[in-house]
């Protein structure tokens, strides 16, 4: 028996979206393992969104807690996940590829001594052994990996694993966790506006580049986004970031974020391998630019060649019609 | 003020990716190599602390093949002191024995800082700086985008979903750096002359076999065609049909 932990996040106590994504992919490796899912919460008290978990397909929920977890601490977490791991029996620890999980997950491994694959876009069991896929140049290529022995660490890319519901007992138990947080601390967390999605995890992004000519005009695509409803990030090309238009924050590209939206839409955008190595998973592409020539088109399923200061304001219109 | 810094050659960003016959590798020829642009930031950030401290050192080191020198060559043009070369035959994908074999070079070398780039832009591992750090119980920051140091405390900032964390450390510490930390300067020509005369030793190291077992390289899956709905705003509607009836995202 071939246990999966599925390593969730929290933010002032409430559950991160992604959890539900990390519960999924780890009952899907559960079940070809013929193991159950425990779903790990680190935290500094009961958290919000941990009774739902069960839903997704976790068998148990087990919730550590210490003062210093209310917080990312990434020394303690470390120190209590790799605990926890070599407390018995699982064939395979998941993560998440956020900003989080790809600085937790290594601290884990390393003090496991064990491989990480990190931002995976797939995964499977065959003949025993985790096989999973990962990006690599810069998504030019898709690495297949097999790993040797248990357990296997991985962390998966955000959005790429859609929530299936699956629903087991979801049982809660909660442990306090003595030690110290760490030498290194988190002080404080400087949010960004209220209200605002990052373009990692928005459903939506809408993305702009060069073509928007100056800063002044990104307006129209906030007016896109905003039509929405809340679904929706304004993401950014490297060139635009670079001028200083918009906050590295938002770039989607190779030295920005990488997302996977349900929807992308590429505003002035030429389509530089850099920003496609960004956005190339998203589930649908739309690209609007007054270049028929464009590389994004390539990549779009939808293009719209015109004036992006038409096209957009119209395109709000329609959208904004849905939504009322 | 004494600042190791790891690096890695990597193929330029602009590279095709051609597969090579045994579909598990890149087919290097014709591939120009860079200086990892994350390492830039790396190289940088040392550069100016030991400006800073007005003493120290900068030593660069990087595992990879012979040609690596090159590399390491670029990071001295830049101004760093000294190179190192940990000489292996050939990369593999498990990023921890990469980190063994880096931690066993900086392991008790007196650093205050070991700086690396979050990630190399061709393997994507994303975990070699945090594991170097367990390996060597040293504190680790991720991904740093701000850094200031006073009295032996260090704060840096990371951009995480939707805001920025500060963070508070102590030293001697691990750091990965992101984009936006600096502005990494490029070499003058009198840097180049002079990294030519700069020390480099070159180590070979033996990796450890790791755990991870490469199956296939492939290349993504062509997305399906796509097709241009229109011109304008004409266009719009048909767009928005498509997307609520053929794509069903809205």
């Amino acid at each position: 028996m071939s246990h999966v932990l599925a390593v969730l996040e929290q933010r002032d106590g409430a559950l991160r979206k992604v959890s539900h994504e990390i519960v999924t992919g780890a009952r899907r490796l559960a079940d070809a393992l013929g193991g159950n899912v425990d779903a790990l919460i680190l935290a500094a008290g009961p958290a919000r969104g941990a009774d739902q978990l069960g839903r997704f397909g976790a068998d148990r929920v087990i919730t550590l807690t210490n003062p210093a977890f209310g917080m990312y601490a990434p020394e303690g977490s470390a120190r209590a996940i790799a605990e926890r791991i070599n407390s018995g029996g699982y064939g395979a620890v998941v993560f998440a590829a956020s900003a989080t999980g790809k600085d937790l997950a290594p601290r884990v491994a390393a003090r496991l001594g064990r491989p990480l694959a990190q931002d995976v876009t797939d995964l499977a069991v065959e003949n025993g052994a985790v096989t999973l896929i990962r990006p690599v140049y810069a998504g030019k290529a898709l690495l297949k990996l097999k790993v040797t022995g248990t357990p296997a660490l991985i962390s998966l890319r955000p959005n790429v694993f859609t929530p299936v519901e699956r629903p087991k007992a979801g049982r809660q138990e909660s442990a306090a966790v003595a030690g110290p947080a760490g030498r290194v601390v988190v002080k404080e967390i400087k949010a960004a506006e209220a209200g605002m999605l990052d373009v990692a995890e928005a459903p939506i992004v809408v993305s702009g580049g060069r073509g928007l000519k100056e800063p002044a005009n990104f307006k129209v695509l906030e007016e896109l986004a905003a039509a929405f409803a809340g679904r929706a990030a304004v993401g950014a090309s490297r060139a635009v970031v670079d001028a200083g238009w918009r906050p590295h924050a938002d770039q989607v590209g190779q030295t920005g974020k990488t997302v996977s939206p349900t929807l992308y839409v590429a505003v002035g955008i030429s389509g530089a391998i850099q920003h496609l190595a960004g956005m190339r998973t998203s589930k649908v592409i739309v690209a609007i630019n007054k270049d028929k020539d464009a590389p994004i088109f390539k990549v779009a399923d939808y293009g719209i060649v015109g004036d992006l200061f038409e096209v957009v304001p119209k395109l709000t219109e329609e959208i904004k019609k849905l939504h009322g | 003020m004494k600042i190791a810094v790891c690096i890695k050659r990597v193929p330029d960003s602009e590279t095709r990716v051609k597969i090579a016959a045994d579909g598990k590798s890149l087919d290097e020829a014709g591939v120009k190599f860079i200086l990892n642009p994350y390492d830039e930031f790396a190289v940088e950030e040392a550069l100016r602390q030991k400006e800073k401290a007005g003493t120290g050192e900068v030593v660069v080191i990087a595992l990879g093949p012979p040609a690596a020198q090159e590399t390491i060559r670029t990071a001295l043009a830049m101004g760093a002191d000294r190179g190192v070369l940990l000489q292996t035959q050939g990369l593999h994908p498990d990023g921890l024995e990469t980190a063994r074999a880096l931690a066993a070079e900086l392991k008790d070398n007196g650093f205050d800082f070991i700086l690396l780039g979050k990630m190399a832009i061709d393997d994507y591992n994303h975990q070699v700086g945090p594991m170097v750090a367990e390996l060597l119980d040293l504190p680790c920051v991720t991904t740093v985008a701000h850094l200031e140091i006073a009295a032996g405390k260090a704060t840096a900032e990371r951009e995480i979903e939707g805001g920025v964390e500060v963070v508070e450390f102590p030293l001697p510490a691990v750091l990965t750096t992101d984009k936006g930390l600096n502005e990494p300067r490029y070499p003058a020509l009198k840097g180049i002359m002079a990294a030519k005369k700069k020390p480099l030793d070159v180590k070979p190291v033996t990796l450890g076999p790791g755990a991870l077992e490469i199956l296939a390289l492939t290349p993504p899956p062509e997305r399906k065609e796509g097709k241009i709905v229109g011109e304008g705003t004409a266009a719009v509607a048909e767009l928005v049909r498509l997307l609520r009836e053929e794509a069903k995202v809205l």
